[in-house]
């Protein structure tokens, strides 16, 4: 807590809830508009903001919305996995895992895209589970360093074996009918993920994920059977996670090793790190700047993962709590001077 | 076969060493131990071929320089994350990204970039010709594991790394300060990681992807090993370097990597602490 000297007394600055955050916080019989404004102003601004963007600006802009949705949805995963304990380094497994599915489904048996796409989140989520079944009794780093290394192995075992196209890949693959359904479904997607995901942390059955995290021992004792959470949230983390390899890999009508690229597993972090953790709004709006930060800086080339490092570093020390504490903080709570007795 | 899988095994425990002794004694994960060891490599190339200095005087320099670089990396950085596992990986892996990725910026790609050997020549053992410059590595590394055990039993300093290995609390009553070692086992951990650069970056070129394999192959050795566990690391660094010979012997070359990323998994499957890990205890990783 801040402190300061006025006229002789001691200050320290106090912050408590606004009035109007007490009153709609728990309270699900709203008694006024403004309330409901208050509640509803910081869910739909976003909403409302990306949605003009997507539709009116021109096509280039509507690709780097397409991008920005997909990493914020694999940030919005990766903090979902961190909050059941699962620190997670390599949300590109998850991602190449699923744009293979869907590069296979379309490539090998002729699926329509309204088909691969389903069918490869499901597949993409349990075939992402299986492989990392037998090590979901690690947890922090040790986890997070299988993770790291399977999507790599992947990369090599497919470079190796030369299945599923090997080092050309698959192209030409079916499009989406038209970028409007492109972009509305990434977008409908993003904040069902992000939405949905919210309401089942929130939940009593969410509790249990976040009680994995906080103290596995303590939950254990309560005769809950920890793995069979665990999994349960690798599926759904990792499921999120397919959909978006799949919507990439018919959105770029190809597919291959590229799929597996570090990128996917270090800016969805970098995400979460800048936004804060364990709120899945937080690395969202990590993901609405980082992204296009990263298109204006493309001009300089390999340049940009340095700015990258850079920023994170600078987050991770000057800001540990993330932007979206920060001005949630601001929203919902006011400071005032108060006199030290 | 059998030296060339003598000297793979031997190269592997080299890179691995000083990741070890880092994470063994403060317990930071240092993702940014690949890029320490390219940059090493860089730094004393330019300083050789850029301002002319001899060899050994350059070396020594550069390892001084990464030794003070990992100190103010431990003071700067990690000292206000620490404990916190998840700012820890990410912050040491965004150095390893800014390092990496600046020097492919300023140009350092291409075949040119190599270091001197410090003898030229080869002896013919057991029917293989093999370098003056491996056998050299492998007396090397003796020298080092060897030098290491007698500092951590026998001096002061060693001992207050073993201290706040076991228990840092105790060891900050009994007046250590658990920062200041902390910050020395950082800084002699990335020394070790630029040894190890300049006595293997000779057998080859020096490039800036090969940072991220170093760290894989680091990585790789120690969980079989057991964190924090010299003698794991060195059996399992033999364990890994004769199946990466053998597999490249026998099956391809492209299977060499995938080697020890199998190994990571049947070991974090089978055995979560490592072949060796005692100190950190199971109820930590699993």
């Amino acid at each position: 807590m801040k402190e300061r000297v006025i006229d002789g007394q001691n200050y320290r600055k106090e912050r408590i809830a606004r009035c109007i955050k007490a009153r709609s916080d728990d309270i699900y019989a709203l008694t006024s508009q403004k309330e409901m404004w208050y509640l509803l102003f910081p869910r739909i601004v976003p909403i409302v903001g990306i949605a003009i963007v997507a539709y009116l600006l021109p096509i280039y802009w509507k690709k780097v919305i397409l991008t920005t949705c997909i990493f914020a949805m694999l940030a919005v995963s990766w903090d979902f996995l961190s909050s059941c304990g699962m620190l997670s380094l390599g949300q590109a497994l998850f991602f190449g895992i699923g744009s293979f599915a869907a590069g296979g489904f379309n490539h090998y048996l002729h699926l329509p895209v309204y088909l691969t796409i389903p069918l490869a989140t499901v597949t993409g989520g349990l075939i992402s589970t299986m492989i990392l079944l037998p090590v979901i009794r690690l947890r922090g780093i040790y986890f997070a360093m299988v993770t790291l290394i399977l999507p790599l192995m992947l990369m090599r075992l497919i470079e190796a074996t030369k299945l599923l196209g090997g080092t050309e890949g698959l192209t030409g693959l079916s499009p989406f009918p038209n970028e409007w359904v492109e972009v509305t479904l990434i977008m409908a997607a993003m904040w069902a993920a992000l939405f949905g995901l919210r309401r089942f942390i929130a939940s009593d059955y969410g509790l249990i994920f976040v009680s994995i995290r906080d103290n596995d021992r303590a939950t254990m004792a309560s005769g809950i059977n920890i793995y069979a959470f665990k999994a349960q949230a690798l599926f759904i983390g990792s499921s999120v996670c397919a959909f978006c390899g799949a919507f990439m890999t018919h959105s770029y009508q190809f597919t291959g090793m590229p799929v597996f690229a570090m990128e996917f597993s270090i800016l969805p972090i970098a995400a979460a790190a800048i936004g804060g953790m364990n709120t899945l709004a937080g690395p969202l709006l990590g993901a609405m700047l980082l992204v296009p930060l990263s298109e204006l800086l493309r001009e300089f080339g390999t340049l940009r993962i340095v700015f990258y490092g850079a920023i994170l570093i600078i987050c991770v020390i000057g800001l540990p709590e993330g932007i979206f504490h920060y001005l949630s903080r601001k929203y919902n709570e006011m400071e005032r001077w108060v006199k030290i007795e | 076969m059998l030296v060339y899988g003598l000297i793979n095994s031997v190269i592997l425990a080299l890179m691995a060493l000083g990741f070890n002794l880092t994470f063994g004694i403060s317990g930071v994960a240092n993702f940014a131990y690949g890029a320490i060891y390219i940059v090493a490599g860089f730094i004393t190339w330019t300083l050789i071929e850029k301002l002319g200095l001899p060899h050994l005087v350059s070396a020594a320099a550069a390892i001084v320089v990464i030794g003070l670089f990992g100190m103010f990396l431990y003071k700067l950085v990690l000292k206000r994350i620490r404990g916190l596992v998840i700012s820890e990986v990410i912050a040491t892996f965004a150095v390893a990204l800014v390092a990496l990725e600046l020097l492919r910026y300023i140009g350092f790609i291409g075949f040119r970039y190599s270091l001197p050997v410090f003898i030229d020549g080869s002896v013919e053992i057991l029917g293989a010709y093999v370098d003056i410059q491996r056998l050299l590595i492998l007396a090397l590394s003796i020298l080092v594991v060897v030098a290491q055990y007698l500092f951590t039993h026998y001096t002061k300093l060693g001992l207050a790394f073993r201290g706040i290995a076991q228990d840092e609390h105790t060891s900050l009553s009994l007046g250590i300060n658990p920062d200041r070692i902390a910050s020395w086992s950082m800084g002699i951990g990335c020394s070790l990681g630029a040894f190890a650069a300049i006595v293997i970056l000779p057998l080859g070129t020096i490039t800036v992807d090969s940072g991220y394999d170093v760290l894989i192959n680091a990585l790789s050795v120690c969980i079989v090993g057991g964190l924090g566990s010299t003698f794991g690391v060195i059996i399992a660094s033999f364990i890994i370097g004769y199946a990466q010979i053998l597999t490249a012997t026998y099956i391809s070359s492209h299977y060499t990597i995938i080697v020890s990323l199998v190994a990571i998994l049947v070991i974090l499957a089978l055995k979560p602490s490592g072949l060796l890990g005692h100190q950190k205890e199971l109820e930590e990783r699993v």
